[in-house]
């Protein structure tokens, strides 16, 4: 008898994720060109959700867009007694009590739902406030979900959280990290079974790197090193994971024609064949360092 | 009608200071005594956010019926008109200097936030 439960044993697809401290390294050329080698469905994650441009390399074709909201607390003014338990109890200065009723600051607001717990008259209540999109596009056998903060919001996390709700389980998946080391980097991290972490040989690139290092290892994040445009600066970025014993799984070097690719919006995978075994390893390495995370 | 000038110092000999949210300290000043006492904000200075609107609140608190700084952003601004106060501005170097100016009736009052946040 068939049946379209996997067996118990059988491996979760891996999430791999692309990160570096310092902008501008490569993490998008990295992830796009990286589904592009998957060579079966697999489905990428921009969750760089304050400036995406994956698809801006993928050409999907649309398929959805969804509004992504947050909840954020009304007072209801014919309750409230002006007591101030919500204003003083808002981690995140929200709510300042002054004359008679509570005013909202949402901008602020964190939608921990804590204001409506604290009330003692069941004066708040939530509305839900638009923050950003979520969209859904299709590139061949990549599935791109990027979501997209709207403009003046200043808090990303929530809409990287919902992107990864979103997302399938039962593809392969690849998450386009923000640039940094900050809360919206972590949000995009977490969960991951492996990450790639690009960078540059340049002391700007090192000393990011190192920042981003410390923090994959916080996460406890299986991890390895990309080193891009490799032959342009010095050597220590290589001597660097060497000394930590940190595996290099890929150097891509100074190509122009890889920047003239980046320029009109081109994949190298298709443009430069050349570099098709290099990404098709990098995803091997990937998987097998996701592969091996998953069994311990 | 006590006033709260914005300052780092605890005098009225000490320079006025140009932020509101971030202000050290407040000096408020008793119209009806000729007399002050000085708020310590230290604790909405190191706020990660909301420092505006919660020095706004502490003022409020306090009694102020007006405040007299260097700027005020949008979201104090919101607090301060919520509460019934007056905000003024200067560039006057010192507190008793700014105190001058106010009964002078050199200083007109805000109609909006004479600065954008995080400015």
């Amino acid at each position: 008898m068939s049946t379209a439960t996997p067996p118990p044993h059988a491996p979760r697809p891996p999430t791999i994720a692309i990160a570096s401290g310092k902008g501008g390294t490569g993490k998008t050329t990295l992830a796009v060109n990286l589904a592009r080698a998957c060579g079966a469905p697999v489905q990428l994650l921009d969750c760089d959700v304050e400036a995406p441009n994956a698809h801006l390399f993928m050409h999907g074709v649309a398929c959805a867009t969804t509004v992504f909201s947050v909840p954020v607390p009304v007072i209801d003014n014919a309750r409230c007694d002006g007591c101030g338990a919500c204003a003083r109890g808002c981690a995140f200065h929200a709510l300042a009590m002054v004359g008679p009723a509570p005013l909202v600051f949402a901008e602020l607001c964190h939608s921990c739902g804590g204001c409506v717990q604290l009330c003692p008259q069941q004066a708040i209540s939530e509305t839900p406030q638009r923050r950003g999109e979520i969209e859904t596009q299709q590139a061949g056998l990549v599935t791109l979900t990027l979501g997209r903060l709207d403009i003046g919001v200043a808090m990303a996390p929530p809409l990287i959280h919902a992107v990864k709700a979103g997302a399938r389980r039962d593809l392969p998946t690849i998450i386009d990290a923000p640039p940094g080391t900050s809360c919206p980097v972590l949000a995009a991290l977490r969960g991951a079974d492996g990450v790639a972490l690009v960078t540059e040989p340049t002391p700007f690139g090192l000393h990011d790197l190192r920042l981003a290092v410390a923090m994959t290892r916080t996460l406890g994040l299986p991890f390895g090193v990309v080193i891009n445009r490799a032959d342009s600066g010095d050597d220590r970025a290589r001597t660097y994971c060497r000394e930590e014993a940190i595996p290099i799984l890929l150097e891509l070097p100074d190509d122009r024609r890889i920047a003239e690719a980046y320029a009109r919006g081109a994949l190298i995978y298709d443009a430069l064949p050349e570099y098709r075994a290099a990404f098709d390893t990098l995803w091997a390495r990937l998987r097998a360092l996701a592969r091996a995370a998953q069994h311990d | 009608m006590i006033i709260a000038f914005s300052t780092a110092g605890t005098t009225l000999a000490a320079p006025l200071d140009a932020r509101f949210g971030r202000a050290p300290r407040f000096l408020l000043y008793d119209l009806a005594h000729d007399t002050f006492t000085v708020l310590d904000n230290a604790q909405r200075l190191e706020a990660a956010q909301g420092a505006g609107i919660q020095s706004a609140e502490a003022v409020a608190r306090a009694g102020a019926g007006a405040v007299v700084t260097g700027h005020c952003g949008p979201k104090a601004f919101r607090v301060l008109a919520a509460a019934g106060m007056a905000v003024y501005t200067t560039d006057a170097p010192t507190v008793a200097e700014a105190l001058a100016r106010w009964r002078a009736g050199a200083l007109v009052a805000l109609t909006a936030a004479n600065v954008a946040g995080h400015w």
